[in-house]
């Protein structure tokens, strides 16, 4: 048989499966955590943490598990996504056992709560429930298509988790927490995922239908009220419900999920134009009410202006002037004073102590592993043979991307803030165990992706003509 | 689908690098710009993060200190030894309210951010040693300044005391006292403490020594017979003035008493500054006229700031008319002065008419306790001849000897002075200055110069008040500088 090559970019369909490369960037991905740990350490007390060979065996079970699942049930994925998250995990791990360690930190929760817990051990226990879900996708989920059948489930279940928090108290002047039993859960995490799902398996189906039986109005190709209605009923509900719990980071992500997602659906530019001109709509009119949302836009134009008078932009004003304070260089782990920024530095400031304390060097390198997490996503669903599986993988990773530029623009003040946290980075359960399942998911499209394609079926068509003699 | 893919890659690609030039645009391009910044407490944790140097008195005995802070993070904060006692000399030096005075002035070799310790920066920089401040060595003789702080008690008022020589500030305090350490962090304790500081009636946190001028009183009068002796009013000391009593104020028709019964009629110079004859030198300021008072006073150092390095609020002699002239010449009227002002006087006058620069720091050492700058005496100016500098001693002998200083006699040494007492308040309404200001001299020259300003004066009568309260607390501590020079 000769052999048939694929058009897209991930190669070859006879090629290796390159578990091997895979555990070699595990092994460094784990060793660069380690080491951080210790220079944390010997940069604080001056003595290896008593804790690092704790969390260091906790990453290299946590790691060591992930690969072996992927190598026995998805032994074709791509070699690079499962060792970028387990990097980022481990150095998000450092950076919040690093700022346990801030006496600031400790003194503020004192004061205002009477006693400090270490998020860490937290961190880590959620990173293991996380590489759990993560087991669990590839386990359970042995082919990425059988999402498309839940595909209005998953819409019924994306708009309950998102009314839930209605009905829990605000936290920090936000409604998008659920509290039982001691936990809380961010559900706008899952629901991107979830709503992802949704998006794509309606939009496999109407497609063609929104493409191309539109009518012209103004230049815009606008498809009929019957195929586009529900999802936009859906997305304009989401919307809704996420600005009434002042979601705003959030709110963007599915926004731009589903301009994406529509875009690659019916391949028309149109979608691009109106979605831009929806955004802009929609950012004008939602800050005309919210006073929440002008505040964070007068402390993105100046964030020093209001420092002194009422301290709202406060925070943002000190992570800008950590990101100067790191410098080139950095001031080295354990070093800075990033915890200047008070309780929110180890959640949706965790950026900063990257910034103060690995300096431009370390924001590059950080920027460019999430850059590559959503370009291996990216060609995933190029390569992605079905419908479904490429729309679910662009989904997936464009939420990812966005999600990264929201928070870090937000934080290095490109953008005004809207509150969302740093994908594996920062402290928080629900985002870590999310984003694990979301790598799942990528490993698995990527996985039926690149699996040699089934030898074709021998049929009386493809044996050796045979010559009849007469 | 894959050519929108394809463009959806681009779209996250540019996401990426719009955060990359941002980042690169914070910590690169504004990164010096943001780490300047007022707001940046960064700034100020690193100013407390090491121990600061110290304030050295005696040649080699440090008055403060640095303490570890549990509660904040800022590591150190300044501790004072005898804090209450030193206050008017070191300033203080507070995490959340600032510096002054030689803590604030000197903060760049006590934090050792210093330009001077640059070399000293760089060269631990390659030793590993952690950075260290400088020390500031002052004149201040710890002796003099208790006896100044003890004689003062818990009376308001002030005492300055000079080497003549040198121009060396020997003791600075000044009453009532604070005591630094108890605002030098920056917790709700802190705040309380410099709180009350600042409601406090008394103005605790006021350098009488240096930043309060009083009337002088008749101390002036030294000035206003040396204004005499050196315009050639009158040569000999001991010659009769022409001088009537009653003496009419001119252009009014007030007369200038006397305090009491005292002989000044046509009273010698000697004589007059003896029993302080008001009518004499009254008519001494009024013969020489306005400008040659001014003259002779800016000689003493009066109209002008002085820095020590502290900075000294000027004395005023003022521009004024003839009647006001007259009661200026006897240390009243708008005619101010600080003890530090007062005590370069009679420096001046024991140093044999040379006024040296006043000062207070002798030396800055860098960390390692190399001197880096080292004070060199400097002459300010001659308001005396050397001849009318000795029958001015002669005179301010007798007030001490036989006049109304007799409570400041030291048993083996040649001691000169002058008493004061001010009114001051509408109409001498409220309680007068006591004042004394005087010299030691010994075989080897003049060690001290003193003035001593008590505020709260209790008699009403100008020999009493001033000999009998503040001319002890010259006494002491003209006598703690000479035993300690033994």
């Amino acid at each position: 048989m000769s052999v048939v090559t694929n058009t897209t970019t991930i190669g070859a369909i006879d090629a290796p499966s390159r578990r091997n490369t895979e555990l070699m960037m595990m092994v460094f991905a784990i060793a660069v955590s380690v080491f951080a740990y210790a220079n944390v350490g010997l940069a604080i007390d001056g003595t290896l943490p008593s804790g690092m060979f704790g969390y260091g065996l906790g990453l290299v079970l946590l790691g060591g598990v992930a690969h072996l699942v992927v190598r026995k049930f998805a032994p074709y994925a791509d070699p690079l996504l499962l060792p970028l998250a387990t990097l980022l995990n481990g150095l998000g791990l450092v950076l919040i056992w690093r700022l346990d360690q801030s006496p600031k930190l400790i003194r503020d929760a004192k004061n205002l709560y009477g006693v400090f817990t270490p998020s860490a051990p937290r961190q880590l226990m959620y990173s293991a429930i996380g590489v759990a879900l993560f087991v669990g996708v590839l386990m359970l989920l042995k082919d990425h298509r059988i999402l498309q059948r839940y595909t209005y489930i998953s819409m019924v279940g994306a708009l309950i988790l998102l009314i839930l928090p209605m009905f829990f108290p605000a936290k920090f002047g936000a409604k998008i927490w659920i509290n039982i039993a001691g936990f809380s859960i961010q559900p706008g995490e899952f629901a991107k995922i979830i709503i992802a799902i949704f998006f794509a398996g309606y939009l496999m189906v109407k497609r063609d239908a929104l493409a191309l039986a539109s009518r012209r109005f103004m230049g815009l190709y606008l498809p009929r009220g019957r195929d586009l209605g529900p999802i936009l009923v859906i997305w304009v509900l989401s919307i809704l419900i996420l600005v009434f719990e002042t979601d705003l980071g959030t709110s963007l992500l599915f926004f731009g999920l589903f301009v994406i997602m529509l875009y690659v659906a019916t391949e028309r530019t149109s979608w691009i134009v109106f979605g831009l001109l929806m955004s802009a709509a929609g950012a004008v009119g939602v800050s005309t009410f919210e006073s929440h949302v002008q505040q964070r836009v007068t402390a993105w134009m100046d964030p020093f202006a209001c420092y002194q008078t009422d301290g709202a932009c406060e925070q943002i004003g000190n992570a800008i002037m950590s990101f100067g304070s790191g410098g080139t260089l950095g001031t080295g782990w354990g070093q800075g004073h990033s915890d200047l920024i008070g309780f929110a530095a180890n959640a949706d400031f965790i950026l900063s102590t990257v910034g103060e304390e690995l300096g431009l060097a370390g924001m590059m390198a950080v920027l460019l592993i999430y850059g590559l997490i959503v370009e291996r996503g990216v060609r995933t669903a190029l390569a992605a043979r079905d419908p479904f599986g490429k729309l679910l993988a662009i989904g997936l990773s464009g939420a990812f991307a966005i999600q990264v530029f929201v928070v870090a623009g937000g934080v290095m003040g490109l953008i005004p803030l809207t509150g969302m946290t740093m994908p594996f980075l920062a402290a928080g359960g629900s985002s870590v165990i999310a984003n694990w399942a979301l790598i799942g998911i990528l490993i698995r499209i990527s996985d039926t992706a690149r699996r040699p394609a089934p030898a074709p079926a021998p049929t009386s068509d493809a044996e050796m003509t045979q010559v009849v003699r007469p | 689908m894959n050519k929108p893919l394809r463009r959806i890659a681009i779209f996250c690609g540019v996401l990426i690098f719009a955060l990359l030039v941002r980042t690169n645009y914070l910590q690169y391009v504004k990164a010096d710009e943001l780490n300047t910044r007022d707001e940046n407490r960064r700034v100020r944790i690193e100013r407390y993060a090491h121990e600061r140097g110290n304030i050295i008195v005696d040649g080699g005995k440090s008055v403060t200190g640095s303490a570890e802070t549990k509660d904040s993070d800022f590591k150190y904060k300044r501790v004072w030894k005898d804090g209450p006692m030193w206050a008017p000399v070191t300033g203080y030096s507070s995490q959340a309210f600032g510096a002054t005075q030689l803590e604030s002035i000197e903060d760049g070799i006590l934090t050792g951010n210093d330009d001077q310790l640059f070399f000293n920066r760089t060269m631990s920089m390659f030793t590993g040693k952690e950075k260290q401040g400088g020390n500031i060595v002052t004149t201040l003789n710890s002796a003099a300044q208790k006896a100044a702080f003890d004689g003062l008690g818990n009376r308001k008022g002030a005492v300055a005391a000079l080497d003549p020589e040198t121009g060396a500030i020997l003791a600075l305090a000044s009453t009532p006292s604070y005591d630094p350490s108890t605002f030098a962090g920056n917790n709700k304790a802190d705040t309380k403490a410099w709180q009350s500081l600042l409601k406090d009636k008394d103005k605790p946190m006021l350098n009488r020594a240096l930043r309060e001028t009083y009337p002088p009183g008749s101390t002036f009068k030294v000035v206003t017979a040396a204004a005499a002796l050196e315009n050639g009013l009158y040569t000999d000391i001991d010659e009769d003035t022409k001088s009537p009593l009653p003496w009419r104020l001119p252009q009014t028709s007030q007369n200038l008493d006397n305090e009491g019964n005292i002989p000044c009629k046509d009273a010698s110079l000697r004589k007059a500054l003896r029993y302080s004859c008001n009518s004499v030198f009254g008519k001494i300021s009024d013969d020489l006229g306005n400008q040659k008072m001014i003259d002779e006073a800016n000689k003493f150092g009066f109209n002008e700031e002085i820095f020590t390095p502290v900075r000294t609020d000027a004395s005023v002699y003022p521009k004024d008319n003839r009647p006001q002239n007259a009661m200026a010449g006897i240390g009243q009227a708008s005619n101010r002065a600080t003890p530090l002002q007062m005590a370069m006087v009679a420096a001046a006058v024991a140093n044999d008419g040379k006024l040296m620069q006043p000062y207070m720091v002798a030396q800055r050492q860098a960390p390692s306790l190399d001197v880096i700058y080292s004070h060199e005496k400097e002459e300010l100016s001659r308001p005396l001849s050397p001849e009318n500098a000795q029958k001015l001693q002669e005179m301010m002998k007798t007030v001490v000897e036989s006049g109304t200083g007799q409570n400041a006699k030291i048993d083996g040494v040649t001691v000169g002075g002058k008493t004061g007492t001010a009114q001051h308040g509408l109409n001498n309404s409220e309680k007068p200055y006591a004042w004394f200001i005087s010299y030691a001299k010994t075989d080897s020259g003049s060690p001290v110069a003193v003035a001593v300003v008590v505020e709260d004066g209790e008699a009403n009568r100008d020999d009493i008040s001033g000999g009998g309260l503040a001319a002890p607390i010259a006494k002491a501590v003209m006598k703690a500088v000479i035993d300690s020079k033994k």
